[in-house]
């Protein structure tokens, strides 16, 4: 029997079954309608209240109420970016990076095409960021915005955004930022920081896919992107997604919980992966700063082979990984993570990114080091660049 | 994420002729590895001028190893002239069916193939930068590639064009000169099919009917049948079908596929057919 390796974690988590648990009577008993005069709904409310909490205290907000529930990731960065810009008027300057997530990056483009000056940041080659750039985008005299991801996805490096916040506040702006990867996976807190608007997504740390959440600091104005009802306090319109929603808290506790020894797990792993693949396949880099990732994520390009190749063989034997090729993107481009880290065009459609969870175990890590170096091999013997 | 065929999928796991063919009479190597394709094709004839072995190397997706090794296959047993006929939709057609945006995998199988010929017929090596001059300078696609494949098959829009070569796949700045040179072709073709000259009504008919005799009747009595000319109305033709084709299962077909396609060769696109 096939044995499934699942890598991909920063693609989408399995749901906790603590969390699955707790939705449950959600769906089967209390299923009425939170804003509801009667108890059989108006009951529930306390449920979503309480979730509230959980996922406040996972980032150290300081009042719950700074939590406004979402359906996901890319609705909390675009409320986020396009409600902060509209409601500070007087059309601001957008700052974002390069590297961002295309949830971030739609809504900066479509601000651009409606006449929105945009400033997007460069990275260096192992993808971290110039704090002198900031500090030249932010002190344009003009009224800012600026969105600045915590982790990125594909590499897993981290962005300084204690000091990058700080640098945007100085200039009087407002500072999102895209933590969806960094949330539940190391310590994230807003109380005392200089950020006014965080996201997080509810199926990056074992909640199912569907929800997810906005910090609003407290004074921070933001148009709504939902409008019409009065969920959320007049935020985000809606009926209440209750059992997701009590889903999320779940996760976000168990998070806070077993984050210490989860974060230790999977670096150990990922170490162990990533020590293994460089010693028995020749060719291949990590791709972004190796001491400043997250611990789960390692990509790593493999010359001469290409990646949507690459991972069709590992899906054949039950290993789940994704890639920066462009074949596997739908578009014709590869990743833009890697290319504005310029990532050589002879490694950027060969690379693949591992990214683990507190289930893997070394027994998973055991299954790539066998499989892959086999793949690579026999893709290399396929291909027109290598001689031997 | 992609629906691969079974075919594909086979060719992709357990690929044919993959290799370098020693000696070889004929060698093209066609993308790169800033592509994210690439394919090098050589091939060996025997004593009687047919491809007697095939191989390749390629770099790239499973679409793009699937498309290779079909390739190789199908090359195996032809001569240089009827290798020469391959088209990328042979390839497509041969692998059941590839999406949309990997049409461009078999696309370099057939230029591997060009260059390949090329290389056995003059000895050189086949550069295509040597053909017209780069539009998208994201995929090194030249104005004269474009014009071809837009002309050989017949595309119609930008997205054809990049699901077939990838022009204008990256930045999308080549976009507006991909369309001119489009529209150019569509202008061209057009007026092509317009210099026919026009027939009078007695000169149109006159034709079909020498059209008839020559080209068609023939072919129908070979197997016992024949038709007659009933009337022309207009671009409208009407045959009655008499002897073996009046019983023949297969006569629609013949009434389409020889009677219609020789008289819209040789008189008019407009000519339709009807069989009384």
């Amino acid at each position: 029997m096939k044995t499934s390796v699942y890598v991909d974690n920063n693609a989408t988590t399995a749901v906790a079954p603590e969390v699955v648990e707790c939705m449950l009577p959600f769906f089967t008993e209390q299923w009425g309608n939170p804003s509801s005069m009667h108890t059989f709904g108006g009951g529930v409310k306390k449920h979503i209240d309480a979730a509230r909490e959980q996922v406040a205290a996972l980032i150290g907000a300081e009042h719950p109420n700074e939590i406004v529930f979402t359906s996901c990731g890319s609705e909390s960065d675009n409320m986020a970016i396009r409600g902060a810009v509209d409601a500070m008027g007087g059309h601001p300057h957008v700052i974002t990076t390069r590297v961002e997530h295309a949830a971030v990056l739609g809504p900066c483009h479509y601000l651009e095409d409606n006449g929105y000056r945009l400033s997007t940041l460069e990275v260096d080659g192992q993808g971290n960021l110039d704090l002198a750039q900031v500090r030249e985008f932010s002190r344009t005299g003009k009224k800012t915005v600026a969105s600045i991801m915590w982790a990125n996805n594909e590499t897993g490096v981290l962005f300084p955004v204690q000091e990058v916040g700080a640098l945007i506040k100085e200039g009087g702006g407002i500072f999102h930022t895209d933590a969806v990867q960094i949330a539940g996976k190391l310590p994230v807190c807003v109380k005392g920081a200089p950020i006014d608007l965080l996201s997080i997504s509810g199926h990056k740390l074992h909640a199912p896919k569907g929800i997810g959440a906005l910090y609003i600091r407290r004074g921070t104005k933001v148009t709504p992107h939902i409008m019409g009802g009065h969920q959320e306090r007049g935020r985000r319109a809606g009926t209440e997604n209750v059992p997701y929603i009590v889903g999320l808290g779940k996760a976000c506790e168990l998070a806070m919980q077993r984050m210490q020894a989860d974060s230790v797990h999977e670096r150990r792993l990922r170490d162990r992966l990533e020590a293994g693949i460089l010693a028995t396949c020749k060719g291949a880099r990590v791709n972004g700063e190796v001491s400043n990732r997250l611990p789960n994520t390692t990509n790593i390009s493999f010359e001469y082979v290409e990646g949507e190749a690459i991972l069709l063989m590992l899906d054949d034997v039950g290993i789940c990984a994704s890639t920066g090729s462009a074949c596997a993107s739908g578009s014709l481009e590869p990743s833009h993570v890697l290319r504005a880290m310029d990532v050589p065009r002879s490694m950027v459609h060969g690379s693949i990114r591992f990214s683990l969870s507190r289930y893997n175990t070394d027994a998973d890590i055991d299954s790539i080091l066998e499989q892959l170096p086999r793949i690579i091999n026999r893709l290399r013997e396929l291909s027109p660049f290598v001689q031997d | 994420m992609w629906e691969y065929t079974d075919k594909v999928t086979d060719h992709f796991k357990n690929p044919r002729n993959v290799g370098a063919v020693e000696n070889p009479d004929g060698e093209g190597t066609v993308g790169s590895l800033a592509c994210g394709d690439a394919l090098r094709l050589t091939f060996k004839l025997d004593e009687n001028q047919k491809i007697a072995e095939a191989k390749f190397q390629t770099f790239g997706c499973a679409s793009a190893i699937a498309s290779s090794s079909a390739l190789t296959v199908m090359l195996i047993g032809k001569t240089i002239e009827e290798a020469e006929r391959l088209t990328n939709n042979d390839i497509i057609e041969y692998l059941g069916d590839l999406p949309k945006q990997k049409v461009h995998c078999s696309v370099m199988g057939r230029e591997a193939l060009e260059a390949a010929i090329y290389n056995y017929r003059t000895g050189k090596v086949f550069d295509k930068k040597l053909e017209g001059e780069v539009v998208c300078h994201c995929f090194g696609a030249t104005d004269k590639e474009i014009e071809r494949i837009a002309r050989e098959r017949k595309l119609t829009t930008a997205e054809e064009i990049t699901n077939a070569c990838k022009a204008g796949g990256g930045c999308g700045q080549c976009i507006p000169e991909i369309e001119a040179i489009i529209n150019r072709v569509i202008g061209e073709e057009q007026a092509k099919s317009e210099a026919r000259p026009k027939l009078t009504q007695l000169q149109k008919i006159k034709l079909i009917e020498e059209t008839i005799d020559r080209q068609v009747r023939p072919i129908l009595r070979r197997d016992g049948g024949d038709l007659e000319l009933h009337d022309v109305d207009g671009d409208r033709v009407s045959v009655k079908f008499v002897g073996a084709c009046v019983s023949c299962p297969v006569s629609s077909v013949t009434l389409k596929d020889v009677v219609e396609n020789q008289l819209r060769e040789a008189v008019s696109d407009a000519i339709v057919v009807e069989a009384i």
